[in-house]
Protein backbone atom coordinates (compact mmCIF):
# COMPACT_ATOMS: atom_id res chain seq x y z
CA UNK A 1 0.00 0.00 0.00
CA UNK A 2 1.44 3.49 -1.25
CA UNK A 3 1.29 6.45 1.00
CA UNK A 4 -0.54 9.69 0.20
CA UNK A 5 -0.56 13.11 1.59
CA UNK A 6 -2.76 16.09 1.34
CA UNK A 7 -2.39 19.29 3.36
CA UNK A 8 -4.87 22.15 4.63
CA UNK A 9 -4.79 25.66 6.53
CA UNK A 10 -5.87 26.00 9.45
CA UNK A 11 -5.52 29.53 11.14
CA UNK A 12 -1.90 29.66 9.64
CA UNK A 13 -0.75 26.33 10.24
CA UNK A 14 0.30 23.40 7.68
CA UNK A 15 -2.11 20.19 8.29
CA UNK A 16 -0.48 17.42 6.32
CA UNK A 17 -3.10 14.39 6.42
CA UNK A 18 -0.86 11.24 5.66
CA UNK A 19 -2.20 7.65 5.45
CA UNK A 20 -0.99 4.25 4.64
CA UNK A 21 2.82 3.52 5.20
CA UNK A 22 5.74 5.66 5.98
CA UNK A 23 8.78 3.16 4.62
CA UNK A 24 11.42 3.02 2.33
CA UNK A 25 10.63 3.69 -1.25
CA UNK A 26 7.54 5.78 -2.01
CA UNK A 27 6.00 6.43 1.31
CA UNK A 28 8.93 8.10 2.41
CA UNK A 29 9.81 10.14 -0.50
CA UNK A 30 6.11 11.40 -0.10
CA UNK A 31 6.65 12.58 3.27
CA UNK A 32 10.32 14.55 2.40
CA UNK A 33 9.00 16.23 -0.65
CA UNK A 34 5.97 17.05 1.38
CA UNK A 35 7.70 18.94 3.73
CA UNK A 36 10.54 20.41 1.56
CA UNK A 37 7.28 21.78 -0.52
CA UNK A 38 6.13 23.37 2.25
CA UNK A 39 8.97 25.09 4.01
CA UNK A 40 10.01 26.50 0.11
CA UNK A 41 6.49 28.18 0.22
CA UNK A 42 7.65 29.08 3.61
CA UNK A 43 4.98 27.43 5.39
CA UNK A 44 7.01 26.63 8.36
CA UNK A 45 4.13 25.56 11.07
CA UNK A 46 3.59 21.84 10.36
CA UNK A 47 1.48 19.36 11.72
CA UNK A 48 1.58 15.66 10.63
CA UNK A 49 -1.49 13.91 11.18
CA UNK A 50 -0.21 10.40 10.99
CA UNK A 51 -4.08 8.98 11.87
CA UNK A 52 -4.05 6.81 9.32
CA UNK A 53 -0.84 5.98 8.85
CA UNK A 54 -0.81 1.92 9.69
CA UNK A 55 2.93 1.46 9.94
CA UNK A 56 6.22 2.95 9.67
CA UNK A 57 9.94 1.59 9.07
CA UNK A 58 12.95 2.86 10.31
CA UNK A 59 13.30 4.49 7.30
CA UNK A 60 9.67 6.52 8.00
CA UNK A 61 11.36 6.98 10.95
CA UNK A 62 14.51 8.69 9.96
CA UNK A 63 12.43 10.66 7.82
CA UNK A 64 10.00 11.75 10.42
CA UNK A 65 13.30 13.18 12.47
CA UNK A 66 14.76 14.48 9.47
CA UNK A 67 11.43 16.31 8.60
CA UNK A 68 11.41 17.58 12.35
CA UNK A 69 14.96 18.97 11.87
CA UNK A 70 14.56 20.64 8.62
CA UNK A 71 11.51 22.71 9.83
CA UNK A 72 13.39 23.30 13.15
CA UNK A 73 16.57 24.48 11.66
CA UNK A 74 14.46 27.21 9.47
CA UNK A 75 12.52 28.28 12.31
CA UNK A 76 9.77 26.58 12.36
CA UNK A 77 7.76 24.06 14.16
CA UNK A 78 6.68 20.67 13.55
CA UNK A 79 4.25 18.69 15.55
CA UNK A 80 2.97 14.88 15.45
CA UNK A 81 -0.83 14.47 15.90
CA UNK A 82 -3.33 11.01 16.10
CA UNK A 83 -0.81 8.37 16.39
CA UNK A 84 -2.00 4.84 15.87
CA UNK A 85 -1.27 2.77 18.49
CA UNK A 86 1.67 0.80 16.52
CA UNK A 87 3.21 4.25 15.80
CA UNK A 88 3.46 5.52 19.45
CA UNK A 89 4.97 2.45 20.76
CA UNK A 90 7.61 3.02 17.84
CA UNK A 91 8.17 6.12 19.06
CA UNK A 92 8.55 5.08 22.84
CA UNK A 93 10.98 2.10 21.56
CA UNK A 94 13.38 5.04 20.11
CA UNK A 95 12.95 7.46 22.62
CA UNK A 96 11.86 9.74 20.07
CA UNK A 97 8.02 10.37 21.22
CA UNK A 98 9.58 13.17 23.91
CA UNK A 99 11.51 14.43 20.96
CA UNK A 100 8.18 15.11 19.15
CA UNK A 101 5.76 17.16 20.34
CA UNK A 102 3.15 15.08 19.61
CA UNK A 103 -0.81 15.56 20.35
CA UNK A 104 -4.41 13.71 20.17
CA UNK A 105 -6.29 16.82 19.76
CA UNK A 106 -6.29 19.21 16.45
CA UNK A 107 -7.54 22.24 17.51
CA UNK A 108 -5.08 22.00 20.63
CA UNK A 109 -2.23 20.92 18.56
CA UNK A 110 -3.08 24.11 16.47
CA UNK A 111 -3.34 26.25 19.73
CA UNK A 112 -0.06 24.98 20.13
CA UNK A 113 2.25 26.92 17.51
CA UNK A 114 3.75 29.83 18.36
CA UNK A 115 1.67 32.88 17.51
CA UNK B 1 2.77 -30.25 17.13
CA UNK B 2 3.40 -28.95 13.34
CA UNK B 3 6.66 -30.97 12.22
CA UNK B 4 9.72 -28.81 11.86
CA UNK B 5 10.21 -27.12 8.55
CA UNK B 6 12.35 -25.11 6.38
CA UNK B 7 11.51 -22.79 3.64
CA UNK B 8 14.27 -20.67 1.28
CA UNK B 9 14.07 -18.18 -1.11
CA UNK B 10 16.37 -16.24 -3.26
CA UNK B 11 15.31 -12.59 -4.18
CA UNK B 12 16.25 -9.85 -6.05
CA UNK B 13 18.12 -7.10 -4.38
CA UNK B 14 15.00 -4.70 -4.84
CA UNK B 15 11.91 -3.05 -2.92
CA UNK B 16 9.65 -5.50 -3.89
CA UNK B 17 11.52 -8.18 -2.07
CA UNK B 18 11.23 -6.24 1.16
CA UNK B 19 7.98 -5.87 1.10
CA UNK B 20 7.28 -9.47 -0.28
CA UNK B 21 9.94 -11.01 2.79
CA UNK B 22 7.77 -8.89 5.22
CA UNK B 23 4.58 -10.69 4.19
CA UNK B 24 6.11 -14.17 4.03
CA UNK B 25 7.47 -13.12 7.66
CA UNK B 26 3.98 -12.29 9.25
CA UNK B 27 2.47 -15.43 7.44
CA UNK B 28 5.76 -17.70 9.24
CA UNK B 29 5.05 -16.32 12.71
CA UNK B 30 1.00 -16.94 11.92
CA UNK B 31 1.91 -20.40 10.91
CA UNK B 32 3.89 -20.72 14.27
CA UNK B 33 0.92 -19.63 16.46
CA UNK B 34 2.74 -15.87 17.37
CA UNK B 35 -0.31 -13.26 18.32
CA UNK B 36 -0.64 -10.18 16.22
CA UNK B 37 1.81 -7.86 18.22
CA UNK B 38 3.99 -10.33 18.18
CA UNK B 39 4.05 -11.26 14.42
CA UNK B 40 4.15 -7.68 13.51
CA UNK B 41 7.43 -7.38 15.72
CA UNK B 42 8.69 -10.99 13.72
CA UNK B 43 7.48 -9.27 10.13
CA UNK B 44 9.03 -5.71 11.22
CA UNK B 45 12.35 -7.21 12.40
CA UNK B 46 12.65 -9.35 8.78
CA UNK B 47 11.68 -6.17 6.70
CA UNK B 48 14.90 -4.17 8.93
CA UNK B 49 17.21 -7.08 8.21
CA UNK B 50 15.63 -7.42 4.21
CA UNK B 51 16.08 -3.66 4.07
CA UNK B 52 20.31 -3.77 5.85
CA UNK B 53 20.33 -6.51 3.05
CA UNK B 54 18.98 -5.13 -0.02
CA UNK B 55 20.25 -1.50 0.57
CA UNK B 56 23.42 -1.52 2.59
CA UNK B 57 24.48 -4.67 1.57
CA UNK B 58 23.50 -5.76 -2.27
CA UNK B 59 23.10 -1.84 -2.97
CA UNK B 60 20.38 -2.58 -5.18
CA UNK B 61 22.71 -4.42 -7.06
CA UNK B 62 20.88 -6.19 -10.08
CA UNK B 63 23.46 -8.93 -10.05
CA UNK B 64 23.51 -9.83 -6.32
CA UNK B 65 20.96 -11.67 -4.60
CA UNK B 66 19.62 -12.03 -1.05
CA UNK B 67 18.86 -15.50 0.61
CA UNK B 68 15.83 -16.18 2.74
CA UNK B 69 15.19 -18.65 4.95
CA UNK B 70 12.21 -19.35 7.69
CA UNK B 71 12.80 -21.94 9.65
CA UNK B 72 10.44 -23.70 12.50
CA UNK B 73 11.93 -26.05 14.81
CA UNK B 74 9.15 -26.35 17.10
CA UNK B 75 10.77 -24.12 20.04
CA UNK B 76 11.70 -21.42 17.37
CA UNK B 77 11.19 -19.66 14.51
CA UNK B 78 14.29 -18.56 12.95
CA UNK B 79 14.84 -16.35 9.91
CA UNK B 80 18.10 -15.91 8.09
CA UNK B 81 18.88 -13.19 5.26
CA UNK B 82 22.47 -13.29 3.60
CA UNK B 83 23.18 -10.42 1.45
CA UNK B 84 26.56 -10.30 -1.58
CA UNK B 85 27.43 -7.53 -0.40
CA UNK B 86 31.00 -6.19 1.16
CA UNK B 87 29.97 -6.97 4.99
CA UNK B 88 29.45 -4.37 8.26
CA UNK B 89 30.40 -4.71 11.66
CA UNK B 90 27.46 -4.66 13.42
CA UNK B 91 28.91 -3.23 16.54
CA UNK B 92 30.18 -0.07 14.51
CA UNK B 93 26.49 0.98 14.71
CA UNK B 94 26.17 3.74 16.72
CA UNK B 95 24.03 3.27 19.52
CA UNK B 96 20.50 4.84 18.30
CA UNK B 97 19.34 5.41 21.66
CA UNK B 98 22.07 7.90 22.66
CA UNK B 99 20.97 11.52 23.24
CA UNK B 100 24.00 12.59 20.79
CA UNK B 101 22.19 10.11 18.10
CA UNK B 102 18.50 10.45 18.68
CA UNK B 103 17.85 12.90 15.86
CA UNK B 104 19.86 10.94 13.11
CA UNK B 105 17.92 10.35 10.29
CA UNK B 106 19.40 6.56 9.89
CA UNK B 107 21.06 3.39 12.33
CA UNK B 108 17.59 2.37 14.02
CA UNK B 109 17.44 -1.07 11.77
CA UNK B 110 19.38 -3.02 14.34
CA UNK B 111 17.97 -1.86 17.23
CA UNK B 112 14.35 -2.70 16.11
CA UNK B 113 15.95 -6.18 14.65
CA UNK B 114 17.19 -6.62 18.67
CA UNK B 115 14.53 -4.99 20.01
CA UNK B 116 11.74 -7.40 18.67
CA UNK B 117 13.78 -11.25 18.67
CA UNK B 118 14.62 -12.92 21.25
CA UNK B 119 18.47 -13.27 19.90
CA UNK B 120 19.84 -11.78 16.53
CA UNK B 121 23.15 -12.95 15.37
CA UNK B 122 25.42 -11.66 12.48
CA UNK B 123 28.35 -13.17 10.39
CA UNK B 124 30.29 -12.80 8.10
CA UNK B 125 30.38 -14.77 4.82
CA UNK B 126 33.03 -15.03 2.07
CA UNK B 127 31.30 -12.13 0.36
CA UNK B 128 28.37 -10.75 2.20
CA UNK B 129 26.58 -10.88 5.60
CA UNK B 130 24.18 -13.31 7.07
CA UNK B 131 21.72 -12.00 9.78
CA UNK B 132 20.04 -15.19 12.19
CA UNK B 133 17.10 -13.95 13.74
CA UNK B 134 15.64 -16.12 15.98
CA UNK B 135 12.30 -16.04 17.89
CA UNK B 136 11.27 -18.19 20.56
CA UNK B 137 7.62 -20.22 20.76
CA UNK B 138 5.97 -19.93 23.80
CA UNK B 139 3.14 -22.63 25.25
CA UNK B 140 0.58 -20.38 24.49
CA UNK B 141 1.70 -20.35 21.15
CA UNK B 142 2.55 -23.96 20.91
CA UNK B 143 -1.77 -24.74 21.53
CA UNK B 144 -2.70 -21.99 19.83
CA UNK B 145 -0.21 -23.33 16.66
CA UNK B 146 -2.32 -26.88 17.42
CA UNK B 147 -5.49 -25.31 17.70
CA UNK B 148 -5.13 -24.30 14.16
CA UNK B 149 -3.80 -27.31 12.69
Amino acid sequence: MSMKASTRQVDGVTIVDLSGRITLGEGSVVLRDTVKDLLGKGQKKILLNLGDVSYIDSSGIGELVSAFTSVRNQGGELKLLHLTKKVHDLLQITKLYTVFDVKDDEAAAIGAFAK
Amino acid sequence: MTAPQRVSYRLESTLESVNKAEEMADQAAAQAGFDEDTRGGISMAVREGMINAVLHGNAYDPAKRVNLTFEHTGSDLIITIADEGKGFVPDEVPNPLAPENLLKDSGRGIFLMRTFMDEVRFRKLNSGTEITLIKRIQSNELDRQEAST
